[in-house]
């Protein structure tokens, strides 16, 4: 299948415990995903500690489209196009500066960083006003923060961006709550890993349970890691579906079972004591122990979030078979035992020569280049579907290696197809 | 930077070591690259330009001994999914210079080009490496290299074979 049939629909390409192989390499089901997803619903774009001070800018994406992320000098953010208004230039190089306007090269023209068009050369050769006042910056319609995070949606309605979260919103608040300042700083820099695959390759498998074992094997075995067993037969660990196509795995059950304050991290309480000092200070000894315990979230907030505990992923669809991961190390602002570990760990374990994404990394092309073999033509995702429960919220559990998440995924994905542009 | 004296065997020295690192490299011998390192040694690709600082930003790689023992464990594992197979590389290290010698350590800049080939295609990598090597009774020990990736700061494919 080479285009998008309409009277195929896609209820014929998505069922609930199989999806078909052409999701992943039709470039007609790509740009109907353009339209109906990434340039419709609330997309993760970038965070306030990105841009700190007044002025200051950054370059980000909603999808294949650069955004800028400006910070006007009265503090507010804004997320413009990069396009003059004229003739289609560019008005921003940089990837990150200070600047309170954008000056486009090709004609001089001149733009504010909240998007207003401030002024042109030789004035006379334009009606004035008129110009002036309706050709500002394109600009993302709906920009909204959750505890810092900035989210865009292309579309000038629907739903807002605490409906699109839902409950999935936790596991920012989750996330938040383990720095002893309720602040995050993002701006330790993004890697950009590029790989030849679609897009739901990596969201599917942010969590899903089933492949450390076999994908990270080799790392898992050189170096002392506890993270294998998680994700095992015997693992008391769920996966969860958390709606909205929003997925987790919850490694709270095994962690409580282990009941050992940061070990989720691999560490020890000795290790980092002014970022336990901290904690406690802030939370209480009782609380911060139980933060401790539980640890970070592992959740893929649809669609291009994922909270990997202590790195945060930024997924970039840039073609049907091209897409760009970015990703930072989690620094709790004030915490620096705490920060150089974080930071030194996503370093060795993440990006182009990562312990672990350089092989994640490996899988999402094999299965690209396999999805394009004419037989069988399903993608199986039956996993766990006899042993699917409720949680005491009424969300989908399953255990801890099954495809509850992929189901939870695909579902919401086709919902979305479905609604049309 | 100025030009130091020409010191000709050093400077045949310090290529051969250079161009060795490479093959080993291309060879994907693995124990005799690790031998290449001191004990302090560290091992630097920074992203997102040449100049940043790798203690506060995300870097490619920033191994210390320790960590460049754990890169070599796992490639000879077998079960490095992004180096198994490996990569088919073959690099070109060109104008090496002798920037500076303390009497401990050298250091020296050479630029590479990398042609890795895989199942994805053929990938061109270039840059800048900066070495401080360190003069012992066994030959050169490489204390310190840096790896400038001329697109360090765009997005870039896996880069799990030895750079």
């Amino acid at each position: 299948m080479s285009t998008v049939d309409a009277t195929i629909g896609w209820d014929r390409l998505i069922e609930h415990d199989r999806v078909h192989g052409s999701l992943y390499t039709d470039p007609a089901v790509y740009e109907a995903e353009l339209e109906r997803i990434w340039y419709r619903t609330w997309v993760f774009v970038g965070h306030v500690s990105e841009v700190p001070e007044p002025n200051d800018y950054v370059v980000k994406s909603i999808g294949p489209q650069p955004v800028i992320m400006s910070r006007d000098k009265q503090g507010e953010i804004h997320l413009l196009l990069n396009r003059c208004t004229h003739r289609a230039n560019l008005v921003c190089d940089a990837a990150r500066g200070n600047s309170s306007a954008f000056r486009c090269p090709y004609h001089g023209w001149t733009f504010s960083n909240t998007g207003r068009l401030l002024g042109y050369p030789f004035n006379s050769g334009y009606d004035g006003r008129e110009a002036k006042r309706e050709l500002g910056l394109g600009r993302v319609p709906r920009v909204e923060i959750y505890r810092g995070f900035v989210f865009g949606s292309f579309a000038d309605d629907g739903p807002t961006l605490l409906e699109h979260l839902g409950d999935a919103r936790e596991a920012l608040d989750r996330l938040v709550a383990l720095s002893p300042s309720g602040e995050l700083d993002l701006s330790a820099g993004w890697l950009q890993h590029k790989v030849k695959a679609n897009w739901k390759m990596l969201v599917e498998n942010e969590t899903d349970g089933y492949h450390p074992q076999f994908v990270h094997s080799s790392i898992f075995s050189v170096a002392k890691s506890g993270i294998g067993d998680l994700y095992g037969e015997e693992s008391t660990a769920l996966s969860r579906d958390l709606g909205n196509g929003h997925t987790e795995n919850d490694l709270r059950p095994e962690f409580r079972r282990i009941d050992q304050p940061l070990g989720w991290f691999g560490t020890t309480p000795d290790r980092v004591p002014g970022y336990v000092a901290q904690l406690e200070a802030a939370n209480g000894a009782e609380k911060a122990r139980e933060l401790m315990i539980d640890g970070s979230p592992h959740v893929m907030l649809f669609p291009n979030l994922f909270i990997a505990e202590i790195q945060l992923f930024v997924i970039q669809p840039l073609a049907v078979d091209e897409t760009v991961q970015h990703v930072t190390a989690v620094q709790y602002k004030g915490s620096p035992d705490m920060n150089r570990r974080m930071l030194q760990q996503t370093i060795g374990s993440v990006g182009p020569a990562g312990f672990l994404l350089a092989d994640d990394s490996e899988m999402y092309e094999r299965n690209q280049r396999g999805v394009h073999a004419r037989s069988p033509e399903w993608v199986v995702l039956k996993r766990g579907t006899h042993r699917e429960r409720l949680d005491e919220n009424g969300h989908v559990v399953g255990d801890a290696t099954d495809e509850v998440p992929q189901r939870a995924i695909w579902k919401h994905y086709r919902s979305l197809m479905e609604a049309g542009s | 930077m100025s030009a130091l004296p020409l010191n000709l065997d050093r400077l045949l020295e310090v290529q051969q070591f250079v161009y060795r690192e490479a093959r080993l490299q291309d060879e994907h011998d693995y124990d005799g690259w690790e031998a290449l390192w001191a004990d302090d040694a560290t091992y630097w690709v920074p992203a997102n330009g040449d100049a940043i600082d790798p203690t506060r930003e995300m870097s490619i790689i920033f191994d210390n001994r320790s960590r460049i023992a754990t890169r070599v464990k796992q490639l000879k594992t077998g079960k490095r999914h992004a180096q198994a197979p490996p990569s088919r590389t073959r690099r070109v290290v060109s104008n090496v210079e002798l920037l500076a010698d303390d009497g401990e350590e050298l250091l020296v800049g050479a630029n590479f080009a990398v042609y890795e080939s895989r199942e994805r295609g053929l990938t061109v990598w270039a840059g800048r490496s900066t070495y401080r090597l360190r003069p012992t009774g066994d030959g050169l020990l490489m204390a310190y290299k840096k790896v400038e990736l001329v697109d360090n700061d765009r997005a870039i494919y896996t880069l799990a074979f030895l750079i």
